[in-house]
């Protein structure tokens, strides 16, 4: 049984302008998910249907078995959620905001610390919020929606904000988390922002669900072309751009260094062509789409379809 | 109950920290001394006062005006500057309901108000027991009865800033519609009540309509209430005359605020659980 399952959701504020339209998706229990698109692309929207925060205008969706917006809190003792640019009351210290939330879940006052550890803010956890950098403040965002072992996670934007090492950190303890059977869904403005950490990603244009699968499945379903890129020591009379001209539009960003596009079937042959011709190449490179060039790809696309 | 009891808490600890309850019981001890103290100088034990229950009428007059300014000054914020911080959405993603969290603020904020009116006004008639002043069992009830009202007209206002709080669209709109409010209900509200009163000659209200719009305005409510409902007292507010015409007793006028209370908090949870954060 999926944690989260959407079925044709959609939510229009005033009839006419649709935030979120028939969009279908599913969360399995040990399952990473990034939502992924522009601001304003109805990924919030989504993650507050699934809080029950809003109510959706069509379709039907389902958290850990349960209608959200039934009204029944029950569910939610068993989901962490991290909403994008999180604040707190800067009045309190990190301690007693961890142990506001963590009451509200009913859970022992045993989890705040292990929680405040795992983000690496039990050395401040006395001081106030009001002091705190933005980075400490998501820390403490990621802290209470970690605490207590969810079920479901539903973090919006949660590496905004950390550094590169943290961010290190915050996707092993998410790999933790998912190996003891965790649903996470995890929202990002951009591709690159998930450094090939999801199982699974979900693109999300104006609304409009216009991809869903993992990475490779993604590249293979985008079918777009590789970057081939030869260094020679020896520009042989120009045989080196003759060569690489054959394959179609070249580049030559440096001196002795030339570069041809691929699609995917062609990557190989190539490649194998290159070699054989009898250049003095010194280094080759097989550069695949970057997840940036795989997310405007499937946008444009969404836009075709729209 | 859990749910409300931990938010209210939180409510109080946050005042603390705030600098709330420190602010309004000081404001409410140093006016209360005052009152105390120079208020009753000119008339003194001359004329037969208890002196408790002279600081009854002045306090009185003055917690009208003073103690909505407060209430809604730590109300008006609650939902509306929860949702634009940001926090709403965070509270309202944890097993807790909407109306949870509006009593829950409401237990804490009139637990803050009631704080600062007990020790404020407390220290007043402690201050006056000190020096000697000599103080009746009745005008000691009187007293308590006043402080015991003033927090129910502070509930009033923290329901009405809820309300106010549910409706904004903004931080900004609510603290516009609290002072809206205050004026209305502190000096509008009377002044036009007067204004009826003295161009109509009194002819057009019978007894019973001005009772029924007294009981619309919590203000009048209160004020009768503490001017009327000891004998003592309502002789030196200059209010016997009215209080024999007054047919409302006391239950009637704090029912009148429970009232008060209770629709515009209700209204506040109706409005606040339709709204999409």
């Amino acid at each position: 049984m999926s944690a989260i399952s959407l079925h044709g959701v959609g939510k229009s504020y005033d009839g006419a302008i649709w935030a979120v339209r028939t969009v279908s998706f599913s969360v399995g229990p040990g399952e990473t998910v990034a939502l992924v698109g522009h601001n304003g692309a109805g990924k919030t929207t989504c993650m507050k249907m699934m809080l029950g925060l809003i109510r959706p205008s069509e379709g039907t969706l389902s958290v850990l078995g349960e209608n959200p917006a039934s009204g029944d809190f029950a569910a939610r003792r068993r989901i962490g959620f991290l909403p994008e640019n999180v604040s707190f009351n800067n009045a309190l210290t990190g301690v007693e905001t961890m142990r506001f939330y963590s009451e509200l879940k009913g859970l022992a006052a045993g989890e705040i610390e292990p929680a405040l550890r795992l983000v690496g803010l039990d050395g401040d956890s006395g001081k106030r919020v009001g002091s705190y950098s933005k980075g400490m403040r998501q820390r403490l965002g990621l802290a209470q929606a970690l605490i207590g072992r969810p079920e479901v996670l539903m973090l919006d934007e949660p590496t905004a904000g950390l550094d590169p090492a943290l961010r290190q950190r915050f996707y092993e303890i998410l790999d933790t988390l998912r190996e003891g059977g965790t649903a996470i869904l995890l929202s990002s403005h951009a591709l690159t922002e998930l450094e090939e950490r999801a199982g699974r990603v979900v693109v999300m244009n104006r609304g409009m669900l216009v991809a869903d699968g993992s990475l490779d499945e993604l590249r293979r379903l985008a079918r777009l072309p590789s970057v081939i890129r030869i260094r020679v020591d020896d520009e042989k009379d120009g045989k080196p751009a003759e060569v690489m001209r054959s394959f179609g539009p070249v580049e030559s960003p440096a001196p002795g260094v030339w570069s041809v596009k691929a699609s995917p079937g062609d990557k190989v042959r190539v490649v194998d062509r290159i070699m054989r011709a009898g250049l003095a190449v010194s280094d080759i490179d097989v550069v695949p789409p970057t997840l940036d060039e795989l997310y405007a790809h499937f946008l444009r696309s969404g836009e075709g379809a729209a | 109950m859990r749910e409300i009891r931990i938010i209210a808490v939180k409510e109080i600890r946050e005042g603390l920290r705030n600098r709330w309850v420190v602010a309004a019981t000081l404001v409410l001890g140093i006016l209360a001394l005052t009152l105390a103290f120079v208020g009753g100088t000119p008339t003194g034990s001359r004329i037969g006062a208890g002196a408790l229950d002279i600081v009854v009428v002045s306090l009185s007059s003055l917690t009208i005006f003073l103690v909505p300014l407060i209430a809604l000054l730590i109300s008006h914020d609650a939902v509306v500057g929860e949702i634009e911080r940001g926090t709403m959405l965070l509270l309202l993603s944890y097993p807790v309901s909407r109306g949870q969290v509006v009593f829950g603020k409401f237990l804490g904020h009139l637990a803050i108000l009631a704080f600062a009116t007990c020790v404020g006004y407390g220290a007043a008639a402690g201050a006056l027991a000190a020096v000697g002043a000599d103080i009746s069992r009745s005008s000691l009830g009187a007293f308590a009865a006043m402080i015991g009202s003033s927090i129910l007209l502070g509930a009033v206002f923290v329901s009405l800033g809820y309300l106010v709080s549910a409706l904004a669209d903004g931080r900004g709109t609510a603290a516009g519609l609290a002072v809206g409010l205050w004026l209305l209900f502190v000096l509008v509200y009377d002044m036009a009540l007067l204004g009826a009163l003295a161009f109509t000659g009194g002819r057009v209200f019978s007894a019973a309509g001005l009772n029924a719009l007294l009981l619309l305005n919590p203000t009048d409510a209160y004020r009768l209430f503490n001017m009327t409902a000891f004998a003592d007292v309502s002789r030196f507010s200059g209010m016997a005359g009215l209080a024999a015409d007054v047919t409302m007793g006391p239950g009637v006028l704090l029912g009148a605020l429970l009232v008060w209370v209770a629709v515009p908090l209700g209204l506040a949870v109706l409005v606040f659980s339709r709204r999409e954060i």
